[in-house]
């Protein structure tokens, strides 16, 4: 069987999931998961605080997609070829866990991965102090990107942002990244 | 100098920027994909506004949920009221929060630890 990005999630309980997408994500896709986790969140009469939590970490998680994922390798079936990505939002326990997958080319692996190892070693304090240095210092690209969304996911949910990569091609590799929103 | 107005959207605050009143307000959700694009036309008009602005400013920022993109495009607003300020007008930035959002409270906190500008953070009962 051919790999897909769905072979990444295949220990998650999707059939339960509170939103499940696999496509191409774009503004739109954005905005109507948005509204739909809204909704159900509401319905199911979570505190706002957790609500809060759990809409903050869904927007960067989402847009991180929306951004940040490569062009699908030649010969993936995808009905675009860029911005394709799938996400899972699952209730664990009384919190959320909030998965993403996309591809990501082969050459960026090696700098998200440290990114991610440094921002799961540093204390809330550091990663608060690197989120307002960032901030502060460093220049907005074009689209007003300032590799803040990791940081700010990881300041949200107060825990390890857990990551895995699956090389699919010389030049191209699978990418997962879940948090956990839990209750405060 | 015309105020600027702006209806808020689903994932674009509303915006009320008036130099006749020296009252400013962001209110709502700034959840944009490009929120560059959003923020341009504020920018440009606190730039003729800080040419000549009022003797007291008062921003009011209301906001219920603001993206990562979007905190670097308010700090470019904050950033231009901090030069108002410095060329001896008075600016008071009020950060509201919603009653237990530690998240919104913190990032109020950010901004006032990076703007020299005097802030004060109102917590909204309900």
């Amino acid at each position: 069987m051919s790999f897909d990005l769905e072979n990444l999630v295949s220990d998650l309980d999707i059939r339960g999931a509170v939103l499940y997408y696999k496509g191409n994500v774009d503004s739109e896709t954005i905005t109507k998961a948005l509204d739909l986790v809204e909704r159900k969140l509401l319905v199911t009469r979570e505190a706002p605080r957790l609500r809060k939590k759990v809409y903050n970490v869904l927007v960067e998680s989402l847009q991180n997609l929306y951004h940040h994922s490569d062009r699908v390798p030649k010969g993936y079936h995808a009905a675009r070829a860029d911005r394709f990505g799938l996400v899972v939002m699952e209730k664990i326990g009384r919190g959320y866990r909030i998965t993403t997958c996309n591809f990501v080319s082969a050459v960026r692996v090696k700098e998200l991965e440290e990114k991610l190892t440094r921002i799961n070693r540093s204390t809330p304090e550091e990663i608060k102090e690197l989120y307002k240095d960032i901030l502060n210092h460093q220049e907005i690209t074009a689209k007003g990107l300032g590799g803040l969304g990791l940081l700010d996911i990881a300041r949200k949910t107060g825990h390890r942002i857990d990551f895995r990569f699956k090389k699919y091609d010389n030049l191209n590799t699978a990418f997962r990244l879940s948090a956990v929103v839990a209750p405060v | 100098m015309e105020p600027i107005v702006i209806e808020g959207t689903p994932k674009t605050p509303s915006i009320r920027f008036d130099a006749k009143d020296g009252v400013f307000e962001i209110k709502g959700r700034s959840i944009p994909e490009n929120s560059v694009e959003f923020y341009k036309p504020l920018n440009e008009w606190l730039d003729q506004y800080m040419q000549v602005p009022l003797d007291k400013t008062v921003v009011n920022i209301r906001l219920e949920y603001f993206n990562t993109s979007s905190s670097k495009c308010i700090l470019d607003v904050f950033k231009r009221l901090e030069a108002i300020h410095r060329s001896k007008h008075d600016v008071e930035i009020n950060w509201f929060y919603e009653e237990d959002d530690e998240d919104m409270l913190e990032a109020g906190e950010d901004y006032d630890s990076i703007i020299k500008v005097p802030f004060k953070m109102i917590e909204i009962v309900e």
